[in-house]
């Protein structure tokens, strides 16, 4: 595993996001999603939602990152945000 | 079908217009049918021309080549091909190439058979964002993945092997047979499989007596595609190897040697790169034709 | 078709989730691992962050890449969608010809890409190649090397030439699948060819053509070999198209960082790309099944 050249914020980053696919798949088993319509106007699983979700996220990170001065926290907060407003509403 | 005598008035009715109007359109429309044919055949023109050039110099040798523009070899030779044929750095590359494919072929249709019939019956718990991300690989370039795949498989120890190339293939070979077997998969009626397991199949025996010829056609296919994408590769099959596995692709570049480019060996080692695509072809014509009908038509 | 839930098949996915994840997954982490440090061997490496990102995504030489990359992909599937139906709809369908035409349309897609590539160079050279050596003579200037607008019209010509029959062989199986009687009823009622192809040939190709374009469009995106070949990326830039931008970077100049981070932003357009095509498709089928029901 040394070639990976892992580094701990990496790490964090796919720890994190196998917990949330773990986490989905845990919620789906109890309560199984319903498709539905929201102001995305298509209808979505709460699974699209949350890939919708963290393909802008990415989106978010690479502008605020390549083109404004601010610190990569700001992207992630707002990230955080607009993907439980997807979840909730989209 | 329109072997069959008609059975019904309906269909006598419908076969006569048909024939009347069958007649009729061919003698409207002979001069459509040659422009037609006129079209198809610029455009064969078109395909064939490049080709054509490339035989005609593998035919030549350098001092022709070099020294003006014929429009075919007027001093024949075969000094490029024997030299492909009797070196063994030459004539390894293509064995080496048709190894890795053939690993690749194998492998990818096995694995894809069972997980295309998975996504053609079943829902289950992420089958479509599976699938998604199945596709995803499918276009991920391989250029991103090279310098990765070079540690992976030098750590793995399958560095310059055939089997290293095959598997970097898979990762957009398995997709594209899934993507495919799947849609033939979906054409075939739902009833076969129930009925199969009433008569007391088990899963396995029916998989591969009654499921796989149903859709041989569409394995055809499958493997025609399968055969092109890990055939045509050449950006990760050339990183992953050296000297062992070397694929022709990489061979063929030793051609630019201090003096300029030996066109001729060139021209004749592109040319005999189109030999095994033809013949995979030839084999799986009425496949393709018919085939796709199956699929998502 | 309706599908029965069904966790259990997993167990039938299971064998080629491993393997492609063992090829699609351990590298995209590393690649992840990569994009945030600066790497000279396993031991000596810093971290340096989100800078490559920055770095990279404020490159102008690389936001004309992409810009060029995506000229270059919606010009040619601009030109070989409607040229490959075309090419379906006057292939013959029957008889020997039909074997032969299909053998001979096929086979440039057999050609391995850097084969294409040094075709195209020899046919295109202003000494040796029919057509370059065809243009001069017809007192036209012709020269790859030299000029941007020959290089671009090249490339784009031996795109058409190498994959125009994907989508032609695509459509072809499709176009055979029309039952006979369709036509028949057409003919009865005297449909013009235009009604014919916009009524019965365009709907059923649609399903194919989606497949097409989608194909089309991934591999002109991640085009290499052919121009590496031909052009070199040259003149100047001018045929510099992402992959090859990517390849120097990451095995010419062993710019590890840097490229990684490049890596995943041209990873995340075809995301984005491919996850629109994909809903698109999907809601499409959906809207067929509604239809049909």
């Amino acid at each position: 595993m040394e070639w990976m050249v892992w580094t701990t914020p990496t790490l964090v980053f796919f720890l994190v996001i196998a917990a949330i696919l773990a986490g989905m798949t845990a919620w789906e088993v109890i309560s199984p999603t319903v498709e539905r319509k929201g102001f995305l106007l298509i209808s979505t699983t709460r699974g699209d939602r949350l890939f919708i979700g963290l393909l802008s996220a990415a989106y978010i990170h690479l502008v605020v990152v390549g083109f404004t001065p601010l610190t990569i926290w700001v992207a992630l907060g707002a990230s955080v945000l607009w993907a439980l407003i997807l979840m909730r509403w989209g | 079908m329109s072997d069959a005598l008609p059975t019904t008035p309906e269909a006598v009715r419908q076969r006569a217009a048909a024939t009347s109007n069958r007649k009729r359109r061919r003698n409207r429309s002979a001069p459509r049918q040659w422009r037609r044919r006129g079209l198809m055949a610029a455009y064969i023109v078109f395909v064939l021309l490049p080709i054509y050039w490339l035989l005609n110099m593998s035919f030549q040798s350098n001092t022709e080549i070099l020294g003006g523009l014929t429009l075919w070899p007027e001093d024949f030779t075969l000094e490029h091909y024997s030299k492909i044929f009797t070196q063994s750095s030459w004539y390894m590359g293509y064995v080496n190439s048709i190894t890795y494919v053939l690993i690749n072929m194998l492998l990818s249709i096995v694995v894809a058979l069972p997980a295309a019939y998975a996504f053609s019956r079943y829902k289950f718990i992420g089958d479509k964002h599976l699938f998604f991300w199945l596709l995803t690989n499918l276009m991920a370039p391989p250029a991103v993945f090279l310098l990765p795949y070079f540690q992976l498989y030098y750590t793995v120890g399958l560095f310059d092997t055939h089997v290293a190339v095959a598997l970097a293939h898979c990762l957009f070979n398995i997709p594209l047979a899934v993507w495919i077997l799947e849609g033939f998969m979906s054409g075939v009626p739902k009833e076969i499989d129930e009925t199969a397991f009433i008569d007391g199949y088990r899963f396995p025996a029916f998989f591969v007596k009654i499921f796989i010829p149903m859709i041989s056609s569409g394995i055809g296919v499958t493997l025609f595609f399968l055969f092109m994408f890990s055939w045509v590769e050449l950006l990760l099959a050339s990183t992953l190897t050296a000297t062992n596995a070397q694929p022709i692709a990489s061979v063929m570049t030793q051609t630019k040697g201090a003096s300029g480019i030996d066109w001729g060996a060139l021209a004749a080692a592109g040319a005999l790169t189109i030999l095994p695509g033809i013949v995979v072809v030839y084999f799986v014509r009425n496949h393709i034709a018919k085939g796709f009908a199956l699929g998502r038509t | 078709m309706s599908k029965v839930y069904n966790n259990r098949a997993w167990w039938l996915i299971l064998p080629m989730l491993l393997l492609v994840a063992f090829s699609a997954i351990i590298p995209l982490m590393t690649v992840v691992n990569y994009s945030v440090q600066d790497v000279f061997d396993a031991n000596t490496r810093f971290f340096t962050g989100t800078e490559w990102f920055k770095e990279m995504l404020n490159d102008p030489a690389l936001q004309a890449a992409v810009l060029r990359q995506f000229a270059f992909s919606l010009t040619v599937l601009a030109i070989e969608v409607p040229l490959g139906i075309g090419i379906a709809l006057i292939m013959p369908r029957k008889g020997w010809q039909a074997s032969i035409v299909l053998i001979l349309v096929t086979m440039p897609l057999l050609i391995p890409w850097n084969v294409v590539g040094s075709i195209w160079q020899i046919f295109t050279r202003g000494d040796i190649g029919l057509m370059g050596w065809s243009l001069r003579e017809l007192g036209y200037g012709y020269n790859i090397t030299a000029s941007p607008v020959d290089a671009w019209i090249t490339i784009i010509l031996m795109d058409v030439w190498h994959w125009t029959p994907l989508i032609a062989l695509l459509c072809y199986s499709s176009l055979r699948s029309i039952p006979d009687a369709y036509y028949q009823a057409a003919r009865i009622d005297r449909a013009s060819n235009w009604s014919v192809f916009y009524y019965i040939q365009l709907p059923k190709l649609t399903n194919v053509l989606v497949i097409g374009v989608l194909l089309r469009f991934m591999h002109s995106f991640m085009i290499y070999a052919e121009p590496f070949v031909l052009t070199g990326g040259g003149p100047g830039s001018s045929t510099t198209f992402l992959s090859q931008s990517l390849t120097t970077m990451a095995i010419g100049q062993q710019d590890l960082g840097p490229s990684a981070a490049f890596s995943l932003i041209y990873f995340l357009i075809i995301l984005l790309v491919t996850w629109v095509f994909y809903t698109a498709i999907m809601n499409m089928q959906k809207d067929d099944i509604k239809a049909e029901a």
